[in-house]
């Protein structure tokens, strides 16, 4: 783009920064994925070495910021109509739909590539693999078709600490698939909770959210329902290799917490949400944010003690 | 209408060229660290050459 060009194109305001460009990447997502792969990495039986596994780490992230990328240029249009989602990098006109998906696929390729290159094959191929999920058979197929959009675009995010086991061990077991499990159960409730309260959000896009589909008191019952099971599963993970009796105690308050915030969602009807303004479900996803973040802290503080004799059973 | 020299759209895009750059040599640097360490651990083994397999 030349000088001369600018005042014919578009106002000077509206060109791309670097933060635009990194704001496409979905930085809050990926300091999730970061954290989880992290904890994947680290609660593997294998040591890896710190700037082999940093790279690892690193290159994950990436992945993770790629698919960001690319589901911000499929899903422009109905950002745009969302208020949680307009102010976003192509909706505000800062970056093109096309530099999106440039930036995106480069970058997905860049980390699967580089990925296999550091850590192993395996680990690349199933980046390339949790990359494919998210943006073809999530944001393109599955999201706009589905009120279970939310379950399977949580398998996606759940991905990540599998993806840093198998780049520190390059091999599969039980473990990494007990924290996919507990984000994955996770994800419905935090953001069935979410669109209580962002009510008009999904349905002026259109999305099909459980809230729109199937009604706000079967959403509350759903939550309720993937709460408990979150819960058995929670507590049943403390009794794996990747627990120990610090997860254990972790668990077992944070899931009675996260049941009561549940169970008190459940009881409230639409009035009692309208008359304090969504109070108990907006607790309730400020719980689940906690939640996620010291289930996996208890994994990695369990994996940290093991060198000294601590951690575990 | 020409461009002044100090206005904002050169400030911005300076500070783009300069993220992507320091990107760039970080990316080079890490590269580099990645390489010393695979070469140096214990499991590496250099293929082998055509006149060996000969």
């Amino acid at each position: 783009m030349t000088d001369a060009s600018i005042n014919a194109s578009r106002a000077y305001e509206d060109e791309a920064s670097f933060g635009d460009y990194f704001a496409l990447l979905k930085p809050r997502v990926m300091s999730l994925v970061v954290f989880t792969a992290l904890v994947g990495l680290l609660a593997a039986p294998v040591g890896v070495h710190p700037v082999v596994g940093f790279c690892a780490i690193l290159f994950i992230a990436i992945g993770g910021g790629a698919s960001g990328a690319l589901n911000m240029w499929w899903d422009a249009d109905i950002d745009k109509v969302m208020k949680r989602t307009k102010g976003r990098p192509i909706p505000a006109g800062k970056v093109e739909a096309g530099e999106a998906l440039a930036l995106g696929l480069a970058l997905s390729g860049l980390s699967v590539i580089m990925l296999a290159l550091a850590a192993n094959v395996f680990a690349g191929a199933f980046l390339a693999f949790t990359i494919f999920f998210y943006v073809v058979i999530y944001t393109m197929w599955l999201k706009r078709a589905t009120p279970q959009n939310i379950v399977i675009g949580g398998a996606a995010g759940a991905f990540p600490p599998v993806i840093g086991w198998i780049a520190a061990t390059g091999t599969m077991s039980v473990e990494p698939w007990l924290m996919f499990l507990l984000t994955f159960m996770w994800t419905p409730p935090h953001f069935w909770a979410l669109a209580l309260f962002m009510r008009s959000d999904y349905d002026d896009a259109g999305v099909p959210m459980l809230t729109v589909t199937h009604g706000r008191r079967s959403t509350r019952l759903h939550i309720l329902a993937y709460t408990v099971l979150l819960a058995v599963l929670a507590v049943g993970t403390a009794f794996s290799s990747i627990g120990g009796p610090l997860y254990l105690a972790v668990a077992l308050v944070l899931n009675a917490m996260f049941l009561h915030g549940a169970w008190k969602i459940t009881r409230r009807d639409e009035d009692d949400s309208e008359a304090d303004n969504f109070k108990v479900e907006r607790s309730f996803f400020k719980l689940s944010l906690l939640y996620l973040f010291l289930h996996f802290g208890a994994i990695l503080a369990e994996a940290l003690l093991k060198p000294f004799g601590l951690g575990g059973w | 209408m020409a461009l002044h020299k100090e206005h904002e759209i050169h400030k911005r895009r300076s500070g783009l060229n300069k993220g992507v750059g320091i990107l760039l040599a970080a990316f080079v640097v890490l590269i580099m660290v990645l390489t010393m360490v695979k070469v140096t651990s214990s499991g590496f083994q250099f293929p082998e050459t055509q006149e060996a397999q000969n």
